[in-house]
């Protein structure tokens, strides 16, 4: 789909960018403005995750059905990195932990935004993110 | 860009995946057939959608000029393999006639009436040769029913997306945000408050507190019999919100049950002002915003700067 | 892109202009603590209307900015949060605790009037 794109998530300044690519695409798949708001606000959080944790990564959006619902329509995040990995999971995504720096708000604030939210990690391999939010 | 493999797999299981080899002869030969008969296979379709009393909310004309758009579009799917175009037409042409009361076997019906009509004339053409009949019927048969089904399900999703607008409407009716005066909003929720509902409400109150320039903001909860967990978050967060916006939140009627319910599932109260009823949230709301609050039986001159009238 | 920052009697204004990078906002931080202390401000009005998203990070360091103030003598108030982005904020948990908020420039200023306010010790 032409709606699919792609971004490099390297410094704190493609945090920005991402954002507003979401935003975009958001936009274009006809969230209203709150959700707009929240789908970019998680998106922050995840790309911020990967410059924090794992200096390097990527976010890819697009748009998804919804294979149940009746073909609800909505919009897919991915964020991968090849970072460090995150031992303890179920730790992470615990409001309030952070490793190193921050309030610790980022992953399990971010699922608190989306429908969705799936996490896998794995140590020295890296963490990938998946996250949707439908269309109400 | 990358193409991501989970796509293609939803691609396949979707129904509007392709089932026919549109590069078949046989479906080209059929699609000839069907440009070459085009008048009068559209008009003896129409004549079949009145006979069977579908579309009735419509008029002749209408029902005419909308075959033909469906007709032209169902010989397209078959030459292109695309239902793309059909989808769109058919979302759009639901748009129109949901509002007037199209039901859903009326759409159905008309599908598989053009269907029968186009099946008929194949037969008609090909009864002297029942082995290619066999065949074409063969590469007619899955387009056909996809483009049925494309239709179908077009439709209903546009009629659950108008009901799911429509609900949205009415929640947001039964909860006005009032402006009693300058600064102050107050909001009286009536009724059960759901997840949505709720999300809805904090919606509504941050757009009016910045419509307004509200400055105090009191939400009335007397007329809500329950609240669950969720929605008592959900309040806090409200209350959070219209704080960052730079107004207070006052809460009033909260029923000794609901109060109970709020201190057992432990909802974090320390941000909620909340005042006994509407009249004394109001009046809490008057001292935030300067105003002083007298009696009405009393000279102006008293000393308390808070009395209530009954 | 750098905010501006304007001196307005006692208090100075930060109007941010366009999205920030976290690096723009370290800037911010680091011009409102020179000038507050140039210009012996009372109070700071950092007016984040054009912000379309506050995340984490920016919660952070518009925390750490009006507490850092707080410690040079000044009062921070922040102006403008837009209804969508409060309710972002929320949903992240985020809340600004401790830190003043007004609806609009305007507003801001009320609030830093009626916070700033100095009572002389003997009369009027």
């Amino acid at each position: 789909m032409e709606t699919d794109t792609q971004t490099e998530i390297r410094s704190a300044m493609d945090i920005v960018t991402a954002r507003q690519r979401g935003r975009a695409l958001a936009l274009e798949l006809g969230f209203n403005g709150a959700d707009v708001t929240l789908i970019a606000a998680a998106i922050s959080e995840v790309a911020r995750n990967i410059v924090d944790h794992a200096k390097k990564g990527e976010i890819s959006m697009s748009s998804v059905n919804s294979s149940i619902s009746g073909g609800r329509r909505g919009i897919q995040i991915i964020a991968r990195d090849e970072g460090p990995g995150i031992r303890d999971v179920a730790q992470a995504m615990q409001y309030g932990y952070s490793t190193r720096k921050g309030l610790g708000v980022g992953l399990p604030g971010a699922k608190w935004l989306m429908d969705e939210f799936e996490i896998a990690s794995e140590i020295g391999r890296g963490t990938t993110v998946t996250m949707k939010k439908w269309k109400r | 860009m990358k193409k991501k493999p989970e796509f293609k797999i939803q691609n396949i299981t979707h129904p509007s995946a392709p089932l026919a080899d549109y590069n078949d002869p046989l479906l080209r030969e059929l699609v000839a057939h069907l440009r070459q008969n085009r008048t009068q296979l559209r008009e003896e379709w129409a004549r079949r959608i009145t006979d069977a009393q579908l579309l009735t909310a419509m008029t002749k004309e209408e029902i005419f000029s909308e075959a033909t758009s469906v007709y032209d579009n169902y010989v397209e799917v078959l030459e292109t393999g695309s239902v793309e175009a059909l989808q769109a037409y058919a979302r759009n042409l639901s748009e129109r006639i949901i509002p007037r009361g199209v039901e859903t076997h009326e759409v159905v019906g008309i599908v598989l009436l053009l269907r029968d009509v186009l099946a008929r004339s194949l037969f008609k053409k090909y009864q002297g040769e029942p082995e290619l009949l066999n065949r074409v019927l063969d590469a007619y048969e899955p387009a056909a029913n996809r483009i049925a089904n494309t239709v179908a399900v077009s439709f209903v999703q546009e009629r659950e997306r108008v009901i799911r607008q429509q609900q949205e409407a009415i929640r947001e009716l039964s909860t006005p945000v009032l402006q009693v005066r300058e600064r102050l909003l107050i909001l009286p929720i009536i009724g059960v408050i759901d997840a949505q509902r709720a999300r809805q409400l904090t919606e509504q109150l941050l757009r009016g507190i910045r419509g307004n320039r509200a400055k105090v903001v009191v939400v009335d909860i007397t007329g809500v019999p329950t609240i669950d967990q969720l929605v008592a978050n959900h309040l806090v967060k409200t209350v959070e919100a219209s704080r960052l916006m730079g107004a207070s939140v006052i809460i009033t009627g909260l029923s000794a049950e609901i109060a109970q319910t709020l201190v057992t599932i432990g909802v974090d109260l320390s941000k909620m002002n909340a005042v006994g009823d509407l009249q004394g949230g109001i009046e809490e709301a008057e001292l935030l915003l300067g105003y002083k609050v007298i009696s009405t039986a009393e000279p102006a001159a008293g000393t308390g700067t808070k009395e209530s009238k009954s | 892109m750098q905010v501006p920052i304007l001196k307005q009697g006692g208090y100075l204004i930060a109007s941010i202009q366009s999205v920030l990078s976290d690096a723009d906002l370290v800037q911010l931080r680091d011009n409102l603590g020179e000038r507050v202390g140039t210009f012996r401000s009372r109070g700071v009005i950092i007016d984040v209307t054009v912000l379309d998203v506050i995340d984490s990070f920016a919660t952070r360091t518009l925390r750490g900015i009006a507490h850092m103030l707080k410690l040079r003598g000044a009062e921070t108030v922040i102006v403008g949060i837009q209804p969508d982005v409060a309710f972002a904020m929320v949903q992240l948990g985020l809340t600004l605790e401790g830190v003043g908020t007004a609806l609009d420039l305007e507003e801001g200023l009320a609030y830093l009037d009626l916070r700033t306010k100095r009572t002389p010790v003997n009369g009027n």
